[in-house]
């Protein structure tokens, strides 16, 4: 099912999500507002605990209810995705958004072939024999650049190596032709020679499907492989967005240029690292202004009250006074 | 930089033709039915005050090396010379003395971390062992809190579970330097970390290194903080050293075909310059009975005849730059002359 060719596919507005505990509730997300476009490819960049996943999951729902507060907008394709019942959201995920984990395990029921998992989901998603879902099935493990397709069918997922388990679960998101791919951390686990296979895969399966996704990472330099559009996440807000090449050449936001500068490359050598100082707050805690103001060189006293979203071009958002 | 090693004399740290190999078990009788060849006849040498960088993908056999140095496991053979003098293995009180000189941080923060003692008495533990009163293990820790960069008052009675990753990791960088070792190998112990909190840590020890003229061993995935952070760097492959120079050399004039792969496999940082094609393709493969020959050979664009049953020595590279000459080893048919690989030298 494709978007329609105008407006966005995602629209997502003042996304909120609270994990409530016994003693402390967390802050996981704070005000999150994005649009995607059809065929766009947006990454969130972040550290540990910036609230990236959380991001990623609570767009599909899949949060524990129970202690989950979510609030705002999330409109796909033109549906409420907030107002949906259950049954119509798993619909959802299996056919029109296509989910991978940064752990394929966690996709695959370990019992069951390879073969069998991707067949079944085809089979329950769309009208057609078992012996058509078996030939897509090999027909998807072929285009993840598995060899000997037909018999990798036949493979328990424990029995296939670490990128080979990731392109088999990148098959089984691709199996109904998604129009959004949502990724979480999908190479990290991987070394880089295996790493980068993997991003021109995901790139190139992109581009011939024309899917829009969203990627989420802590890499800069996996970010900038695969990412037309790049919103940098801090303690649960989106500080700067805009085109990757904006990002790298121009970064705005404190944090972003913090980020930049530490993310080590060798022609540093001999050069002591601008390190951000302290470490990230604590989510439980936040401050009620800027969350970066603890570990921002710049911070005034008037960072103490919530930065507005400042856009300096059409494409180019920064959530920082000093951008003003 | 530092001087180059010298293969003779002068050596903090002198490995050679280390190997250990792990049984695979199998079958209802549980007996060795493969081997995985984790470190296969491997030498090195660290010189005092440099820092040697490893690299190769997971499974190479970084972590076995660095924990057959610390004697943490048996070697199948080899040797190891520590400071001139040869380690035997089975001298206890002179494994406790090597282990004095010569300590490890781990990639995991907790693991050499007691969950249930504050770490100011994690850090007093080694000196009290080693004989030195409370009192004056008391005094040390403090100084080593703030060597860390971590303010003694504020986190001195604290424990693992109440610090970030990256105070985690400072605290296992005291401890390991709480017995004023010569050597540190520092397995991964920045992987974990957030870049922006990996990047204090990195300049943490390169100020401890200036300072206490220390010797690291550094293992990291990361190339990019390998370049940053090593005068030399040596490459491994299944077990194998395939290559090893200084750093510079390496990562500007690699002879190996895996050593060239593996730094193209890094990601670019220029949204212009994105990689088109990947420079290996699959896994690595697996280390359980290695192929024969040059063990890079199933992925080698190069590969000959002669790689698929002849293994390549680790040689001096014949190269045009005097200086580095005998520096810069290579284990490649496609480097040495009279190898009869077509790509050879004539
Ligand atoms: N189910 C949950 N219950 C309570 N807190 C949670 C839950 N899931 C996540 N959190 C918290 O929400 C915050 C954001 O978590 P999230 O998983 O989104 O981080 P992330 O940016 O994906 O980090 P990483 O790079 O480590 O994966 C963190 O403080 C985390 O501890
Ligand atoms: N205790 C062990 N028993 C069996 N195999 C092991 C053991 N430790 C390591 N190995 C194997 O030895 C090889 C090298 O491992 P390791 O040194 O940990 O690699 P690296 O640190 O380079 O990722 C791997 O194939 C690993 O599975
Ligand atoms: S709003 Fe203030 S504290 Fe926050 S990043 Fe900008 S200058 Fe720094
Ligand atoms: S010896 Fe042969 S197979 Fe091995 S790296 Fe050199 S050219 Fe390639
Ligand atoms: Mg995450
Ligand atoms: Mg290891």
């Amino acid at each position: 099912m494709a978007a329609p060719a105008t407006g966005p596919i995602l629209r997502a507005e003042d996304l909120t999500v609270r994990f409530t505990g016994r003693d402390a509730t967390v802050n996981a997300v704070n005000g999150v507002s994005f649009t995607l476009d059809p065929g766009e490819v947006l990454c969130i960049l972040g550290e540990s605990g910036s609230g990236k996943s959380v991001t990623l999951r609570a767009l599909m729902r899949l949060l524990p209810a129970r202690r989950t507060q979510l609030s705002g907008r999330i409109e796909l394709s033109g549906q409420d995705v907030m107002a949906m019942k259950h049954r119509a959201l798993a619909d959802l995920r299996g056919t029109e958004v296509g989910i991978i984990f940064q752990e394929p395990m966690v996709a695959f029921d370990p019992v069951y072939t390879i073969g069998r998992q991707i067949s079944e989901t085809i089979v329950r998603h769309e009208d057609v024999s078992r012996e058509e879902a078996r030939r897509r099935a090999i027909d998807l493990l072929d285009r993840v650049r598995i060899p000997s397709p037909e018999r990798r069918l036949r493979a328990y997922p424990h029995e296939l190596s670490g990128g080979m388990r990731q392109r088999a679960m990148i098959a089984l998101a691709l199996c109904c032709n998604p129009s959004l791919l949502l990724a979480d951390e999908p190479t990290t686990a991987l070394d880089a020679t295996v790493q980068i296979q993997i991003l021109l895969l995901l790139r190139e399966l992109q581009r011939e499907l024309g899917m829009a996704v969203i990627f989420v990472t802590h890499d800069v330099g996996v970010a900038v492989e695969i990412a037309d559009r790049v919103a940098v996440m801090y303690s649960g807000r989106f500080v700067e967005t805009g085109p990757v090449r904006e990002i790298m050449r121009n970064p705005r936001h404190p944090y972003t240029q913090g980020l930049l500068s530490s993310t080590v490359q060798g022609s540093l050598r001999g050069k002591a690292l601008e390190a951000i100082p302290g470490s990230p707050p604590d989510m439980t805690k936040l401050p009620a202004g800027c969350a970066f103001a603890p570990r921002c060189r710049f911070a005034e006293p008037e960072c103490k009250m919530p930065p507005p979203a400042i856009a300096l071009s059409p494409h180019h958002m920064v959530r920082c006074i000093r951008a003003a | 930089m530092n001087a180059p090693a010298s293969v003779d004399g002068g050596a903090l740290l002198k490995v050679q033709e280390l190997r250990k190999y792990f049984p695979v078990r199998g079958g209802i009788l549980n007996r060795a039915v493969g081997w995985v060849q984790a470190v296969d006849d491997v030498d090195f040498d660290v010189s005092p005050g440099e820092v040697l960088g490893i690299v190769g993908e997971s499974g190479c056999g970084k972590s076995t090396t660095a924990r057959l140095l610390m004697h943490l496991i048996r070697a199948d053979a080899g040797q190891i010379v520590f400071d001139g003098e040869p380690v035997r293995p089975d001298d206890a009180a002179a494994l406790r003395a090597l282990r004095r000189r010569m300590q490890m941080v781990f990639q995991d923060s907790y693991s050499s971390l007691n969950p249930r003692l504050p770490i100011e008495d994690t850090i007093m533990f080694g000196p009290k062992v080693h004989g030195v009163s409370a009192a004056q293990a008391r005094e040390r820790a403090r100084e080593l809190f703030a060597l860390v960069g971590l303010d003694p008052a504020q986190f001195i009675r604290r424990y693992p579970h109440e610090l970030s990753g990256g105070q985690r990791q400072r605290v296992n960088i005291a401890r390991a330097l709480a017995l004023e070792p010569r050597l540190l190998i520092l397995d991964e112990a920045v992987s974990a970390l957030d870049k922006s909190v990996e990047a204090q840590v990195l300049n943490l020890l390169l100020t401890l290194r200036r300072e206490l003229g220390l010797t690291y061993i550094f293992i990291s995935h990361d190339l990019n903080v390998v370049q940053y952070m090593s005068d030399r760097v040596l490459v491994m492959y299944l077990g194998k050293v395939v290559e090893i120079g200084p750093t510079a050399e390496i990562y500007d004039y690699m002879q190996h075909p895996y050593t060239e792969a593996l730094l193209s496999a890094m990601p670019s940082m220029d949204p212009d310059q994105r990689t088109e094609t990947p420079p290996l393709t699959g896994d690595p493969p697996n280390p359980i009975d290695p192929p024969p020959g040059c063990r890079f050979h199933t992925r080698c664009r190069f590969a000959e005849t002669v790689c698929h049953h002849a293994e390549p020595r680790l040689e001096p590279v014949a190269g045009n730059d005097a200086a580095a000459a005998g520096d810069h080893l290579v284990a490649c048919h496609m480097r040495r002359a009279g190898s009869g690989h077509s790509g050879a030298p004539g």
